[in-house]
């Protein structure tokens, strides 16, 4: 039986978006110096939403020379207290502007608005509140060493979580007193932009974060640039390495939070209904573009048909459709581009033999989405088992003992998350000390916080983001000989 | 030692020289390859010869780094504090015979005994770090719900040290120790001018309770193994500490193939007899976080 409610669209009418932006550069919105633009589009509709402006390396440059002179002048020796100031009011300005950021973030990516609402706008400003706390309290994080900034940080952040990740980028960044150049991607910049609305309010320094629009070379012009010290890359594990390999013989720092393929364990003995409802927020949240999806379900034999036939069951219940929809639980696809991806690595999975379910849904006509797919009768070799799909796709597997569970889970480049589903306490702790993962769920997944580490082992990248750990790929350690009473 | 190397003229008793071998997975192979380099002393005429490791050598040993990973990550904290400590008190035992080593290779006597000392007390400082940095880097962390969230510091892997020339038993052990106590095993290229100390500090190794294959040390050429070590995807992370520029870089360039991390030392870290070239945040530098969420209910 498929539910229907009645529409309960969100209005778009807080948002006022202009016909074409420039880029932000030393606290100002300018003209780029290049002249190539591309057009930013709603993915629910189609339509365009605004010009962005494809920033070219004179513009990079005007951007990093901004930062730099604004970490030099201003921003690197400003009391630990006074940045801390800056930040708590760009976190007090953002759950201000809450809604309207949410709006805008759904129209530009296609996330559905009861996510924005909920999820990335409350944990982006919680971010800045929670490193504003941190800007001050620097001598006390690192003990017996005392952190120094790095200097200009450039950071390239990905379409899933635009404001999200742009906060992540930010906080840490700043409150160690570092400055930025940010390029958020290209098909989800508008947030980013409308973020420089609340630096403004907030009277943040000019240069202490630039931002600049564009695409891959955009990117590259920044990660090449001499003047950037540090770069920190949210993204694909493939430009990840791209970078890393540009950047080698530079004395430039790096952080990478890249691609997963994590693993969602459940055991005979698990909650199932809990843990179903876990299974469809790991591969369905944000339609599965989320790097720490549970895109491959391992599951106990003794429930793997019980499981199974729940999860086809609660699928059934799932609204695609409508992102400003609230009661829409997967949205739109973020680009043409990625729903071709998508369908490529499905027929891959059809070519080697994977038997499909998918529910009977109706697609709206405009825009581009894709159902709520699951894949079973595959293998670990498979490409839909080993290949980040960042879609809606779940793979299923299933074993029978907690170390063959571990083995298969283990068994990717990736190492970014896992989710453990078992009544048993010490089942828990003994597969979360196995799993080569940055994040393990226990009975849960999906869950953010700022106080909480999140990245990758392995080829998930290096690097983490959130708590005191986040601070590190952002200050240089300077030992003081006998200190801290050696 | 080969000091004595030399023929005599008295009728002092003939010396049995050493032959300096490879250290992989507990044992003293020669080079697969059969390949040996003469290791100059003080006036520049070679002292002995060292094992010339190859491409099959540096596999073997990470394979044997791999195989025994799990098992010493998987030791308690106070057992890897023990057996590190156990290897300062072999050190401080046999501690005329590594200054002999520094001495034979061309450094005064009196530097020779502070580099020693050093290195001893230094493996001592680490082996405490054992059972305690996890209470320093690692910890619960306060999030917004009801979760019981904490972080874990785990060992990345496998990781290579590549040992500076400049104080070839410190440096490598200011290096080495930090990788061993969160639970990393090792693969080490000695120095390539001063390597005979090193294989002295693995017959050290091999009779301080330290399991087969958690650090193998390799003496031979960084500019033919350092790459294939980049390479490799079963080393998780490479610390550069002796490689050149043009070799770091090269360095970095392959360790992108496997998103491997590549460990550079800081300035402060390079001065090995301070105190500032160790730190918990070396450790850190050889480690992995891993949050744990756990929900909280009735």
């Amino acid at each position: 039986m498929i539910l229907d409610y009645e529409p309960a669209p969100e209005s778009t009418a807080i948002v006022n978006l202009r016909d074409s932006y420039g880029l932000y550069i030393n606290g100002e919105m300018v003209d780029a110096i290049s002249s190539e633009t591309i057009k930013t589009v709603n993915p629910a509709t189609g339509e365009p939403l605004a010009e962005i402006s494809m920033a070219g390396p004179e513009d990079v440059d005007a951007a990093v020379t901004a930062a730099r002179a604004a970490y030099e002048n201003v921003w690197r020796d400003m009391p630990g207290r006074d940045r801390a100031k800056y930040l708590y009011r760009i976190a007090r300005l953002l759950a201000e502007r809450s809604r309207e950021f949410a709006v805008l973030e759904t129209m530009d990516g296609g996330k559905p608005i009861r996510e924005s609402r909920d999820v990335d706008l409350p944990i982006a400003a919680a971010h800045f509140f929670y490193y504003a706390g941190w800007a001050d309290k620097l001598d006390y994080a690192f003990g017996g060493v005392s952190p120094k900034p790095i200097g200009v940080a450039g950071q390239i952040i990905p379409w899933n979580f635009p404001m999200l990740m742009a906060a992540w980028k930010l906080a840490p960044a700043l409150a160690t007193g570092n400055t930025v150049v940010l390029k958020p991607a290209e098909t989800t910049p508008l947030t980013a932009l409308l973020l420089t609305e609340i630096f403004d309010e907030a009277g943040l320094p000019p240069g202490v974060v630039n931002i600049v629009t564009g695409a891959g070379a955009t990117g590259s012009a920044i990660v090449n640039h001499p003047g950037v010290d540090k770069i920190a890359f949210t993204g694909s594990t493939a430009v990840g390495k791209l970078i890393q390999s540009q950047i080698a013989g530079s004395s430039k720092r790096l952080t990478l939070e890249l691609g997963g393929k994590a693993a969602n364990i459940v055991f005979a003995d698990a909650a199932l209904d809990q843990a179903v409802e876990g299974i469809v927020n790991g591969i369905f949240f944000n339609q599965g573009h989320v790097c720490c999806a549970g895109s491959r379900l391992l599951v106990q034999e003794p429930v793997a048909e019980e499981v199974i036939s729940r999860l086809k069951r609660r699928l059934e219940t799932l609204r695609v459709g409508d992102p400003m929809d609230k009661n829409t639980d997967l949205g739109a696809i973020n680009s043409a581009e990625q729903l071709a991806k998508i369908n490529e690595l499905v027929q891959a999975g059809l070519d080697e033999g994977a038997t499909i379910y998918q529910p009977a849904c109706e697609l709206p006509e405009t825009g581009w989405f894709h159902k709520p797919t699951l894949f079973s009768d595959v293998s670990q070799s498979n490409r839909i088992v080993q290949e980040e799909i960042f879609g809606p796709v779940l793979s299923i597997l299933t074993f029978r003992t907690a170390e063959e569970a571990v083995d298969k889970a283990n068994n990717t480049p990736y190492g970014l998350s896992a989710g453990v589903w078992t009544e048993k306490g010490s089942r828990i702790l003994w597969m979360a000390q196995k799993l080569r993962a940055g994040v393990v769920w226990d009975n849960t997944f999906n869950r953010f916080d700022p106080a909480s580490p999140f990245g990758g082992f392995n080829e998930s990248g290096f690097g983490r983001e959130g708590g005191r750990a986040g601070l590190l790929p952002y200050v240089e350690l300077e030992s003081v000989a006998n200190g801290a009473g050696r | 030692m080969n000091a004595k190397r030399t023929k005599s003229t008295t009728r002092e008793r003939l010396t049995v020289n050493k032959t300096y071998k490879l250290f992989i997975g507990g044992g003293f192979p020669r080079s697969e390859s059969g390949r040996i380099f003469a290791v100059p002393g003080a006036d520049g005429t070679p002292i002995a010869n060292a094992c010339l490791a190859s491409r099959k050598d540096l596999r073997a040993a990470v394979e044997a780094a791999r195989k025994a990973q799990s098992g010493w990550a998987g030791r308690t904290p106070y057992n890897r504090g023990q057996i590190l400590y156990r290897i300062a008190e072999v050190s401080e035992s046999r501690s005329s015979e590594l200054v002999g080593e520094l001495v034979a290779s061309g450094m005064t006597k009196a530097a020779a005994e502070t580099e020693v000392g050093l290195s001893i007390d230094r493996w001592v400082w680490y082996a405490g770090w054992c059972d305690k940095y996890l209470q320093v880097l690692g910890g619960a962390n306060p999030v917004s719900g009801p979760y019981f969230n904490f972080s874990l510091v785990e060992p990345t892997g496998v990781v290579g040290v590549v040992a500076p020339d400049e104080s070839p038993l410190l440096a490598l052990v200011s290096r080495m120790a930090p990788a061993l106590v969160p639970g990393n095993t090792v693969v080490a290229l000695a120095s390539e001018t001063a390597p005979l100390v090193a294989i002295t500090l693995a017959e050290i190794l091999a009779t301080s309770d330290v399991p087969g294959g958690v650090v193998n040390l390799l003496t031979g050429n960084r500019d033919e193994l350092v790459p294939w070590m980049a390479d490799h995807a079963d080393v998780n992370s490479i610390d550069v500490s002796g490689a050149d520029d043009d070799l770091v870089a090269e360095a970095q360039r392959r360790a992108s193939a496997t998103v491997k991390r590549v460990v550079r030392p800081s300035p402060e870290e390079r001065q090995w007899a301070s105190t500032t070239a160790e730190s918990p945040f070396v450790i850190e530098s050889f480690t992995e976080t891993k949050t744990v969420w756990h929900p909280i209910g009735r």
